[in-house]
């Protein structure tokens, strides 16, 4: 059987990978894949709490779900206002789109 | 129990025999068979697919008056063969400037979103790949592979017109993905399960005659999903050469063209699972699971034959229509199909099978007769609004 | 070492190697490429946690949309970001600490806690964890709310979407 610390451990690396790809990346595109990363390290504890706690409550996997919905209109509206920067500044270089920037 | 009424069962008890009989671990031995038995089913399916070639070039031969293959063999059965050899012989080109891994693992992932389908086909009452209780939801998941190859193909080609008809395809899987689920809820709501063999089970009555809106929708959605004509903007030979695949030749091109044959062949299989009652034929799969096979295979064909049928007779629309098509018709109707069975479904629940079979082949009835109203009248409003007013012309006899 | 434990760390390691290639790697079609094989793994972790519909659901809504999208935002945008130039700021170094010491500070956190290595009881026999969730998210003792809650977002994530980037001409 395996036990609920390695769950644990793979979804905080999992998280930590995307927090890293959050921090560094320039793109914005890319940063949003980071952040993708995390919601997906999110599910998987959510998942693995449901299966190792009381199975008959289904909390874990609803809100999994959710989480799900949640990445979906994360990444719809993220990629819809990316695409439309792109448009008028020509670039998704998050350090350069530094027009609120004084 | 017996080799004629359980074979998968006991081929797989006598063969983890032999093999723990050589002194193998018996979880090894277990996968081991699985193993096997995934290989066996998968090299039927390629040999069916050499002969799906055969089928489909007869068949367009006929639909367009020619007699088709006939020089190679009896009825030119030795065809295909000489295909494949041609397409294994035939150089192996990769152009300049490809993203090599994405390039040749596009059509193997392509090849494989269609086998991965036969793992949740109920072939017999006792014999299915994995019983699994989201039975229907896995088709549109590997339909999500599929699309993924395929834009794979048209980015790693390097070559505009594959990249364009990339996008096509994936605009045309995504949009249609939807109805296609809405109609997959209507097999699920009747059985009040997802799955594949549950499904069959419930289906006393084919639920063809009670959703017959459903299994025709479902049939759009499918044949937009393989890309086949009318839909088939992906490749537009007339517009894109030859689309996400131009630049594909030799065994990589064989992969696309025979997992798109194969990928008909298997929704034809699952539109007569989902509506036609898939292995059952008046209790004659009872008798022995090699005669539900047969069954399952002349129903799986006759639904390839439909496909086939709309693919020769159909010319290819623009994406613009077809993209419109679905979201302003396709979509709504099959959301107010979808909501109007969910709601029937309960009403008539308790009540008589003849009422309940009446009262949901009405409704369909209702539902499509509305849609089709509104249609025309949109149609005839937009029509005016481009010609002016239609004047009436009395009919002359 | 059960069998179990192998495919877990197989798995484990496919999906953490993939996701280190999704924030490493250049090329942002091929990041977008490794996104897709980190969501695949953990599809495979949900259906080792049992958890058959998620792992579904999570190869149709992640692969099947959100990869889908992300390739096409990569296309539509990758004018000026040649795959040559660096693909991360200057502060990297300051990135990789904090993500190793948020690692060290979750899993010496989680350490301490009293749960942390116990193993999963039995699914017990008859369970059917589908019928289960569709009942819990449509009664309204239990989620219906967030359920109605969700569907109004993703709704306003459509309406969202298609204003922010219609191209008006």
């Amino acid at each position: 059987m395996i036990p609920l610390s390695w769950y644990l451990i793979l979804a905080a690396a999992l998280f930590v990978i995307g927090l890293f790809g959050v921090l560094v990346r320039r793109n914005a595109v890319a940063i949003l894949l980071g952040v993708e990363l995390m919601l997906n390290a999110v599910n998987i504890n959510l998942v693995s709490f449901w299966r190792y706690g009381d199975v008959s409550s289904m909390a874990g996997q609803v809100f999994a779900v959710i989480v799900f919905a949640v990445a979906a209109a994360e990444v719809s509206v993220g990629l819809a206002l990316v695409i439309s920067v792109y448009r008028r500044r020509n670039t998704v270089v998050a350090d350069e789109l530094d027009l609120m920037k004084w | 129990m017996n080799f004629w009424n359980d074979p998968l069962k006991v081929a797989a008890t006598w063969l983890e025999g032999i093999f723990t009989g050589w002194g193998m671990d018996a979880v090894l031995a277990h996968v081991l068979v699985v193993f096997l038995g995934v290989f066996l089913l998968v090299t039927i399916l390629m040999v069916l697919d050499i002969f799906l070639v055969w089928i489909e070039r007869k068949v367009v031969a006929r639909f367009q008056d020619r007699i088709g293959p006939n020089r190679l063999g009896p009825f030119g059965l030795i065809q295909p063969f000489a295909d494949i050899i041609k397409l294994i012989i035939k150089e192996d080109t990769t152009p300049d400037g490809a993203d090599k891994v994405v390039y040749n693992l596009a059509p193997i992932l392509s090849m494989m979103s269609v086998l991965i389908l036969w793992a949740v086909v109920p072939l017999a009452p006792v014999m299915l790949g994995i019983d699994l209780n989201v039975g229907v939801l896995f088709l549109i998941a590997a339909g999500a592979i599929g699309t993924l190859s395929i834009i794979m193909a048209g980015w790693s080609s390097n070559n505009k017109f594959a990249m364009i008809g990339g996008f096509r395809q994936v605009a045309v899987m995504v949009a249609f993905e939807v109805p296609m689920l809405a109609m997959l809820m209507i097999p699920t709501i009747f059985a009040s399960s997802m799955n594949m063999n549950a499904i069959i089970e419930a289906q006393n009555i084919w639920y063809f005659i009670i959703s017959p809106l459903g299994a025709l929708i479902f049939l759009v959605a499918a044949i937009a999903e393989l890309g086949r004509a009318p839909f088939d903007l992906a490749e537009g030979e007339s517009e894109l050469v030859a689309g996400f695949n131009i630049e594909y030749s030799g065994m990589k091109f064989g992969m696309f063209y025979a997992g798109e044959l194969l990928h008909a062949f298997t929704f034809g299989g699952f539109w007569a699972i989902l509506f036609f009652g898939g292995y059952r034929f008046f209790g004659l799969e009872q008798v022995s699971p090699f005669l539900a096979i047969l069954i399952l295979v002349i129903k799986a064909m006759v639904g390839y034959w439909v496909i086939m049928w709309v693919k020769y007779t159909m010319m290819r629309i623009r994406i613009d229509q077809m993209l419109g098509f679905n979201w302003k018709f396709l979509t709504p109707l099959s959301f107010a199909l979808v909501l109007v069975t969910a709601l029937m479904n309960t009403l008539l629940r308790g009540a008589d099978s003849w009422l309940y079979v009446t009262g949901m082949f009405l409704s369909n009835v209702v539902v499509g007769w509305i849609a089709l109203e509104i249609a025309r009248s949109v149609a005839r409003r937009e029509r005016e609004r481009l010609e002016g007013p239609t004047k009436v012309v009395e009919a002359q006899h | 070492m059960t069998g179990e434990q192998i495919i877990f760390l197989i798995v484990a390691l496919f999906t953490l190697g993939s996701a280190l290639m999704v924030v490493t790697t250049r090329n942002l079609i091929h990041a977008a490429l490794w996104l897709v094989a980190t969501l695949f793994g953990v599809a495979v972790i949900y259906a080792l946690l049992n958890a058959g519909f998620m792992a579904v659901v999570q190869v149709v809504v992640y692969i099947g949309a959100i990869a889908i999208l992300f390739i096409f935002a990569v296309m539509l945008t990758r004018k000026d970001l040649r795959d040559n130039t660096p693909q991360t700021n200057k502060n990297w170094w300051a990135g990789a600490l904090v993500a190793v010491l948020t690692f060290a500070g979750l899993v010496f956190t989680l350490q301490g806690w009293s749960g942390f290595s116990k193993t999963a009881a039995a699914i017990p026999s008859g369970f059917d964890a589908i019928s289960q969730l569709g009942e819990q998210l449509t009664s309204p003792a239990a989620y219906v709310l967030p359920f109605e809650v969700a569907s109004v977002l993703l709704l306003a994530a459509l309406v969202g979407a298609v204003y922010v980037a219609f191209n008006k001409k």
